[in-house]
Parts: structure tokens; sequence; C-alpha cells
């Protein structure tokens, strides 16, 4: 080999030496997805050899060299009827396997750690809860459930990990989400997958998975010295939403606290779940969501919030939330520094009524 | 006398309601698009040889997938294999004159011809970068590039496919000879009108669609704009409520061709006739309700996800069929290895490849790692490049003696067939490593660990484009110095076969009676030794 010119030699052996077949296994749902695609790719090697064998095989038996004259033979139910009940059964295991792990990677658990996530031509921005701001990065612990809420702000995009084997679009108007839990410290490359226009190819970043203690770390170095919920607060109170949402028992407006989680009964007589999507629906096109025996008169925000805003007003919504706190007080707060807790929150339980001042 | 040599001048053929000249004017059209779309492809992989995007700006680099894929879709493998060989054999093979609807099948070639100008005027005038799928509001709002012209492209494209669907389905109902029941019709007809159904159900949502998209961008009126109150889901719900079934317009024709070569050179009738007929329908009817699939990572409820996948596993069974009748079809044979089958049992490999790269897909799950990647990207060359693009060329190898009087050289088309089977392979299989890997279509730039792969795609594509380029050189060249064929050169036992070469322009001198079943070789040799004058 050594007669090879020694710059395609090089060339050459760069390229063969760094030449990876599968991507890194990176978070808890990796393995089993590799094993759905293990499984799909065993039975389309199963199913390509046993084509190419019939091919190959009655080519050479019946070429007409060796079998002059054919014998002509209509069918057979029994054949026919194996090879559809086979491919139907395995695509059948395909179909079951591959929505129990689909279910799992959009059903984020309860415990999850949420961090909102806006896509933008062309970059993505991320709010965590603490009030760190990140663009086309993402630091996150390993071990910890984190959840993504995902929204774009103008066209759609697809936040994808590979390493975590996780995908979810980003959609302009609307709220999607997806989990993943990260196993091995690292940094991963985060794309976006759903063509965007221009700099598609430029709206790439970095995921970085850390030790418990790294990202404690990066917490305290990367904050923005208020949380996200402290921001909402004060657009709460800038916007004037505090009129309304007093509280009080004679607010015209449905007190906020502990709303987040529960199942409203709407003026239309429709009841709902109030999540994060809700919420944002309920302060963009608020005419349309109506609490039950309160009068339409709240104004729309469409156009009068950016979407780090709304993100913003969700989590201090969700901070009204006694039991919220109480999670986020096992899960996040004790990552975050002591000084960063708000000395601004409503105690929880009782003090539910009256929390936000006017 | 022949229909080539009955009339001459240029208006002959451009005022012509013969169905084997609008087949003729078809096939220059559809080469010349196909050759566009190939040197755009070309650009594509010189592009990506390099992690960087330095061959072409990012921009220019989305407006040539853009236009690769537009022109690829709508103007090649659409029409391709159902308005040239369709055209040209569906009459002769139901023993019929011509088309039911002449005037409508030569409008619908103007149609396309107008399309194609149109899609050329937007290339020209600066090109597209939509691609080729239009996803709103970025073609709405966002994109200041011809997204009218590239729209209304596709518009009347479509309505030339309408028309074909229409003449196809008209023909089978209404023109066949006396004795040609349904389960007499060779499955080539069967697979395109199966098409046809879905060409002219499916085509006029796409129509719809794009006409909404128009609207929205010079009007405003947001019917796909969330911030006044529309839903940009629809346009994804609208779009691929068209655009899956075209998947199967595109690959139905083709499935027809492969049942004629594979019965032909293995001198046999196709294993189990009834189930790969009804299997054509199967897939036309369940194609219509899997569109979902392709937005399973959209944000869609979770719980519809689960019928989409359980009909999208459901519309693989059909194809599995196929492809097994087809593999026993050789089972017992005499089977030789002409072009034409060369490229079909190409074809059945890589569509087996392709079909079962789609149930990875169509599984909820790994949908969610593989899709938007160039996992997908590899799955669907392999169906449409692998699939598609071999029983396109199976077909015209197949049918060249009948169409010009004229044999291709075999031993220079065998070896393209090869060099085409050697550079698809290489092309297109790392591309579901990158995939897997997590590489994202449509990027002009890649992080560089994803170099190598991509090197061996390029070099692949340079293997398939020299594997093109040889049949366009020698099918032409056998225009003039092709032996002669001779009215039946593969002793096949289609209708078309029983009739000169090249056939008059009404096809039959009077109009035949079918008194066999299709693929009855036994017919044909009795027919043979009796020395019975031909059909025609």
């Amino acid at each position: 080999m050594s007669h090879i010119s020694p710059v395609l030699w090089q060339f050459l052996r760069h390229w063969l030496s760094s030449f990876p077949l599968w991507p890194p296994q990176a978070s808890t749902i990796a393995p089993q997805m590799d094993a759905l695609i293990f499984f799909l790719i065993l039975i389309s090697l199963v199913g390509l050899t046993l084509v190419i064998l019939l091919i190959v095989g009655f080519s050479i038996r019946y070429r007409k060299e060796r079998h002059p004259v054919a014998v002509q033979i209509e069918g057979s139910i029994l054949l026919e009827s194996t090879w559809t009940i086979i491919p139907l059964g395995l695509f059948l295991i395909a179909f079951v396997w591959g929505s129990l792990i689909y279910f799992r990677v959009y059903t984020p658990p309860a415990n999850a750690m949420n961090i909102y996530v806006v896509g933008k031509q062309w970059m993505w921005k991320a709010e965590h809860p603490g009030g760190q701001h990140e663009i086309d990065a993402l630091h996150i612990p390993v071990g910890r459930p984190i959840q993504l809420t995902l929204i774009s702000q103008d066209v759609f995009h697809s936040f994808s990990i590979p390493a975590f084997r996780v995908k979810r679009e980003a959609i302009p108007g609307r709220y999607t989400s997806v989990w993943f839990q990260a196993t091995r410290v690292g940094t991963y490359h985060l794309f976006c997958t759903q063509y965007c226009g221009t700099n598609h190819s430029a709206m790439i970043g970095e995921i970085v998975a850390m030790s418990p203690d790294d990202y404690k770390k990066w917490v305290e170095t990367s904050t923005s010295g208020h949380s996200l919920a402290q921001d909402g607060e004060r657009l709460f109170a800038s916007l004037s939403c505090n009129a309304c949402h007093s509280g009080r028992a004679d607010a015209r407006g449905p007190d906020l606290a502990n709303v987040f989680g529960s199942t409203l009964m709407l003026s239309t007589g429709d009841r709902v779940h109030v999540d994060e999507a809700y919420l944002r629906e309920a302060i963009l096109s608020p005419s349309e969501h109506i609490t039950q025996g309160y009068a339409p008169i709240m104004p729309t925000y469409q156009g009068q919030i950016s979407e780090d805003g709304v993100f913003a007003l969700i989590e201090y919504i969700k901070s009204l939330n006694s039991n919220y706190r109480v999670d986020q007080t096992l899960t996040t707060t004790t990552l975050l520094p002591e000084s960063e807790g708000s000395p601004q929150r409503p105690a929880p339980a009782t003090a539910g009524k009256g929390a936000v001042k006017p | 006398m022949n229909y080539l040599s009955k009339e001459n001048g240029i208006l002959s053929w451009l005022l012509t309601g013969d169905h084997k000249r609008i087949a003729i004017l078809y096939l220059v059209s559809i080469t010349f698009f196909f050759f566009i779309g190939g040197a755009l492809a070309g650009l594509i992989r010189l592009e990506l040889l390099t992690p960087q995007s330095d061959l072409m700006a990012a921009d220019t680099y989305n407006k040539v997938f853009s236009m690769h894929g537009l022109i690829m879709v709508f103007l090649f493998l659409v029409p391709s294999v159902p308005a040239t060989i369709g055209n040209f054999c569906i009459p002769l093979m139901v023993g019929a004159k011509d088309l039911a609807l002449p005037k409508i099948n030569l409008l619908s070639w103007y149609l396309y011809v107008a399309g194609g100008v149109l899609m050329l005027y937007t290339m020209i005038t600066g090109g597209v970068d939509t691609g080729w799928t239009f996803t709103t509001p970025l073609s709405t709002h966002y994109l200041n590039t011809h997204v009218i012209s590239a729209g209304m492209t596709v518009f009347i494209a479509g309505f030339s496919s309408i028309f074909t669907g229409l003449n196809f389905i008209v023909t089978v109902h209404k023109m066949r000879a006396p004795g040609m029941t349904w389960f007499r019709l060779p499955l080539f007809v069967w697979s395109h009108y199966a098409a046809s159904i879905l060409m002219i159900l499916g085509t006029p949502v796409l129509a719809i669609t794009l006409v909404l998209v128009v609207l929205e961008r010079v009007a405003g009126i947001g019917v796909f704009d969330p911030a006044k109150g529309g839903d940009p889901i629809l346009f994804q719900h609208l779009f691929w409520f068209y655009s899956h079934p075209a998947v199967y317009i595109m690959i139905l024709p083709g499935m027809g061709v492969i049942s004629e070569v594979v019965s032909t050179f293995a001198r046999k009738r196709v294993f189990g006739y009834t189930a790969v007929a009804f299997s054509s329908v199967a897939i036309a009817v369940f194609s219509f309700f899997v569109w979902e699939h392709h937005m399973f990572i959209m944000g869609v409820s979770n719980y519809s996800t689960l019928v989409f996948s359980l009909l999208t596993m459901l519309v693989a069974v059909p194809s599995a069929i196929k492809i097994f009748n087809w593999s026993f079809t050789l089972y017992q044979g005499s089977i030789t290895f002409e072009t034409p089958m060369l490229y079909t049992f190409g074809f059945m490999g890589l569509f087996t490849i392709g079909g079962l790269t789609g149930v990875f897909l169509g599984a909820t799950g790994s949908d969610i790692h593989l899709t938007e990647t160039y996992f997908i990207v590899a799955h669907f060359h392999f169906v449409m490049v692998g699939g598609m693009l071999m029983a396109f060329l199976s077909g015209i190898h197949f049918w060249w003696p009948k169409m010009t009087g004229r044999m291709y050289p075999e031993k220079i088309s065998q070896l393209a067939a090869l060099i085409t089977f050697i550079g698809f392979n290489l092309t297109f299989f790392p591309q579901f490593i990158l995939g897997m890997l997590g590489m994202p279509r449509r990027y002009a730039a890649y992080p560089p660990e994803f170099q190598t792969l991509n090197v061996f795609s390029t070099a692949g594509a340079t293997v398939l484009g020299v594997g093109y380029l040889l049949p366009l050189l020698y099918l032409t060249w056998s225009l003039k110095y092709g032996e002669i064929a001779g009215d039946n050169p593969w002793q096949a036992t289609g209708l078309e076969w029983q009739v000169q070469s090249p056939p008059l322009t009404e096809n039959f001198p009077e109009i035949p009676i079918m008194d066999h079943e299709a693929y009855d070789y036994e017919w044909l040799e009795r027919k043979n030794a009796k020395e019975v004058p031909s059909v025609g």
C-alpha cells in the first residue's frame, strides 16, 4: 500500500478511521429505540435475504438452458397466505413496539424539569426556569428527566438530538413537548431537522449533558439574576393582569393560584385540563377560553407578548401552585443558589387566595 | 405503414389524437426534465462532497434541492410510466383503437408542457426554495422566491395527470375488446387502473391546497397562518392527503411493468394473478388513509398516530405479496436475462429494501429518530429511483421494439443495467447510515464526521449518472441502427405483441377477440404452431 500517494493515503486513513456507523446512546430511551431498530433491521435482512435467495436460486435452477420448458402454475393459496400472514404479523409487532416507544417519548413524567425552547430563523433559544437563557445550546444534568416545551416564533422547525433518539417539531402558534433523560456526560449534536429557509443547516447547536455537580456550577455561573417566574411576575404586573386576576373574592378575573394542572369548567360547558398549551391559548385568545362564571372582558394579548414573555407568564402562573412549588423545591431549587429563592413567592397552601398583590 | 410513418410534419405530431404519438411526445418531454432534475441532483451531491457549504451559497443549495424534488416528482415520476408506456400500451392491451378521450389525452400533454415551461421560467428567473413540500408558513410568508409560479407548475401538471387517469379509467371500463374480461386484463392494466383512481381522487386536493397557498401569499387570507387564526398543521394534512397516495401513483404503474416483464422472461403466467391484481386495488384504497405518518412528530394526537401507524403497516402487506408472487413466478419457469429482466431484478431487490425501510418509518417509535434525516431520503429514493426508475427503464427497454420497431443493443444495455444497480446502491445505501447517525436532510453544510459516507454517496452518484446517460445514447442510436425487431421479439402474450411493430395508427385492422387468459403461453405456442396470422 505504501506506493499510494501519501496525500491520498492520509485521506483514506482519515476517512476510514473516522467513520461512525451508529450514534452514541446517551439517553434512557436510546437503548430501547435501538432495540426496536435492531429488530427492524433483522426482519429487513431476513426478508431481503429471502427475496435474493428466491431470485438467484430460481434464476440458476430454472434458467432456460437448464429448464427449457416452463411449467404453468396458477398460484397457491397456501403459499400466498403464508407470505401475507407472516409479514403482516411482523409488521404488527413493529406497530405495537413502535407505539410503546412513541408514547414513552411523548409522555413526560410528572417530575420532569421543564425547559422552554423557542425556535426562530435560525436559532434555538432555551429558557430555564431558574432564569438562565441560552442560544443554540442546552445544558442539562444527566440522570434527571427533562421536559422541553417547544414553540416556533416563525416557521416550522424541528428539535432533534440524535444521541438521545428524540425529535419534536417546533410549530408556530402551539406548544409541543418531548422529554428525555440523559445517561452519559458529553456534548451532543442539536439539529434543526425541518427545512426552515436559508440557514436551515446553520440552525444547529450543542446539547451539553453534565454531571449533577457540574450542572450545579453551571446554574450558578450562568444565572441572569432572576428566575423565569420572577420575569413573569414583573410582566404580569406591567400588563396589569393583576388588576383582574387579583385573587380576591370580588375579582373580575378568576384566581390563578392552583389553576395549573386543575380541570376548569368553561362558559361553553367544556371541561379542560389546564396545561402550558391551555394557558398560552387563554392568554392570547381569551374570548374563546372563558372560565364559567366570569364575563368575557379580557382583551387579547395576541401580538403583544413575545413567546418568551408567554413562557415567563406561564412559569409565573405555575409558581402560584402550592404543589408545583413543592415539586420545584424538591427538584429544582435545591440546585439553585439560595439567594435565587424568590422572596415574592406566596407561602404554600393557605396563602393561595389573595396571593397576587394588586 | 405504421403510426410513425403515416403522417409527417411537425403539425401531425402536435395535433395528433393517437395515443401512441402522444406517448412519444410525453417520452421526449419527461426525458428532458429527467436530465434537468438529474443535473440538479449532481449539483446536490457535489456540494455535499465537503462538509462546508462551499460550492454554492446556502440559498442556492436550497433552490437546487427544491427544484430537483419538484421536477423529479411532478414532471418525471408522476407521468413517467403512465403517460408514456401506459399511454402507449393500454389501448393495445385492452384491444382498443385508442384511449376513450383522445383530445383530452392531447390536452393532458399540453398541460404537462405548460407546467414544464412554467417550471423552466421559475428556474431561469431565480428559482424557488420551498422544497417540494411547500411547507407553510415558510412558503407563504417567509420566502421571496418564485413560490407562486412553482405552485402553479404543480397545479397545471396536476391537471395533466388527472386527465390521464380519467382517460385510463374510462378506457378500461368502456373500450375492452370482446372477451376481454376484467380477469383477463394484463396486470399492467390493473395497476394503472388503481393508480388512475388515486390520480383523479388525490390530485384535486393538492391543486386546491396550492391555490390556498398562493391566495395566502398574494391576499393574506390566513387559512394556514396561526397569527390570523389559521392552522399550519391543516396544510400538512391537506398536502400529505395527496402526497402519500402520490407515492403510489408513482410506484403502481411501475409494478405493472414488473408483472409483464417477469412473466415474459420466465415464460410463465404470473403466480397468483388474482392476488397481484387485488393487491394493486388494496394499495390504492389503503394509501388514502395513511397520510398522517408524515406528521408523527408534528404534535398530532398520540392516539391518532395509532390508527395511522396501523394502517401504514397494512398498506405494506400488498407490496410484500407482490414481491413474493413475482419471485415465485420464476419457480418452474424458463428464464432468460435480457435487459428488461435485469432491471426488473434490480427493482425487486431495491424495492424490497425501500419497502422494508418504510416499516421503520411507519412504526411511530423509530420514526421519531429516523424521520427528517437522510434515512428518509434513502428510503424514498430506494422506492422512487431504485423501484420506479428501474421499472421505467425495464419498461422502456421491454416495449422499445414495439414503440420504434427497432431492437436496442443487448450487451451494452445489460452493462448499463449493472452500472445503474451498482451506482444506485453506492449512492443511497450510505444515506441509511447517515440517517441513523442523525444527519438531517436538506442541509447544505454538515458536521465533518459525516463526510466519509457522503463521499461514497457522491461517488455512487457519478456512477449512476453514467448508468443513465448510456441508455439515452444507445436508445437514440438504435432508432436508426438498431436491428429490425419484428412483431413479437420476446414471444410475449399481450395483445400489443400480436400486432405489427410499430403498430398501425388504428392499432388493430379489426377489433380482436380475446379468447384466453392473460399470460397464456400455451395459447401463444398453439398460435405460433398453427402460424395463425397475427391479430393485427
